[in-house]
């Protein structure tokens, strides 16, 4: 129990118009021990407010593991089961490479900034 | 890229230990992640870039994340011993689990479109392209991985 991450919030939701725009509050994050908990409060999102348009800004994000991802394409299978969307924007360089990398830039769809991304919904 | 004025400075004022440090934790990620922490520590003390350290925290984060979750199924009783040495220009770390072993080479493309939506398996993947140098031993226990400095990653 000790090495369990605090359960604070680890989301900045903002709603705009149906979309729903999440930032991620911690810098260093997406490590296995905080993606459990990040995932935990994404996919509550879709399944107990129930959006299902989701624009991910990763602004404040600067490291990112495998883990993450995984997360990232659970909620992408939830979002789309619902009959939604969900876009990734804001993505630095470094972590846009892990995306190229392991081809998930073919599976999500990734935008420059947040506006570029809600234009895309 | 960084000041070379300013870390050449840092270098010479704080360097990193030249001996190898060996350490052994259980497999709890928050002890994996005062190493990581320490890690990262000396290697702001070194030239690489910060392009190259995000790389060798990455795959330090995919290698002991598979120590403890897939090697020691997260048993707290199992021991994740852990060897690194930073130099100027290289790092070498060497990962060693107490679980069952695995077989590089089954792990499948991650890439591949059937696996694609796999939320796992990325990790050695990872490894492989951030680091200069990844070696398996001990039918799995054990990874050893390489970045050198100005590499081609």
């Amino acid at each position: 129990m000790s090495s369990q991450p605090p359960r604070r919030r680890r989301l900045e939701v903002e709603d705009i118009g149906d979309v729903t725009v999440v930032s991620f509050t911690d810098r260093k994050i997406l490590d296995e021990q905080n993606i459990q908990v990040i995932g935990e409060q994404l996919f509550g999102l879709v399944d107990e407010s129930g959006r299902k348009r989701l624009l991910l800004n990763f602004g404040n994000v600067e490291y990112m593991s495998s883990a993450a991802l995984g997360k990232l394409i659970t909620l992408n299978k939830k979002v789309n089961a619902a009959g939604g969307k969900l876009i990734l924007c804001n993505i630095d360089p470094q972590i846009r490479e892990v995306f190229e990398i392991t081809k998930l830039d073919k599976l999500f769809v990734i935008c420059g900034d947040e506006q570029e991304g809600l234009q895309k919904f | 890229m960084p000041s070379t004025t300013r870390r050449e400075t840092d270098f010479m004022s704080q360097q990193a230990p030249e001996h190898p440090v060996a350490v052994e934790i259980s497999s709890d990620p928050a002890e994996a992640r005062k190493i990581q922490e320490e890690i990262e520590r000396q290697l702001q003390t070194t030239l690489f870039s910060e392009k190259e350290i995000f790389s060798i925290k990455l795959a330090l984060e995919e290698a002991l994340v598979n120590a403890i979750k897939h090697g020691n199924q997260f048993d707290r009783a199992k021991k994740v011993r852990i060897a690194y040495k930073v130099d100027k220009d290289r790092f070498d770390i060497k990962i060693s689990d107490e679980g069952c072993g695995f077989d590089p080479d089954d792990v499948p493309d991650p890439t591949a479109i059937e696996n694609l939506e796999r939320p796992c398996g990325r990790g050695l993947m990872l490894m492989r392209y951030y680091m200069t140098e990844v070696q398996f031993s001990c039918g799995g226990n054990s990874v050893s991985m390489t970045k050198l400095r100005n590499g081609s990653k």
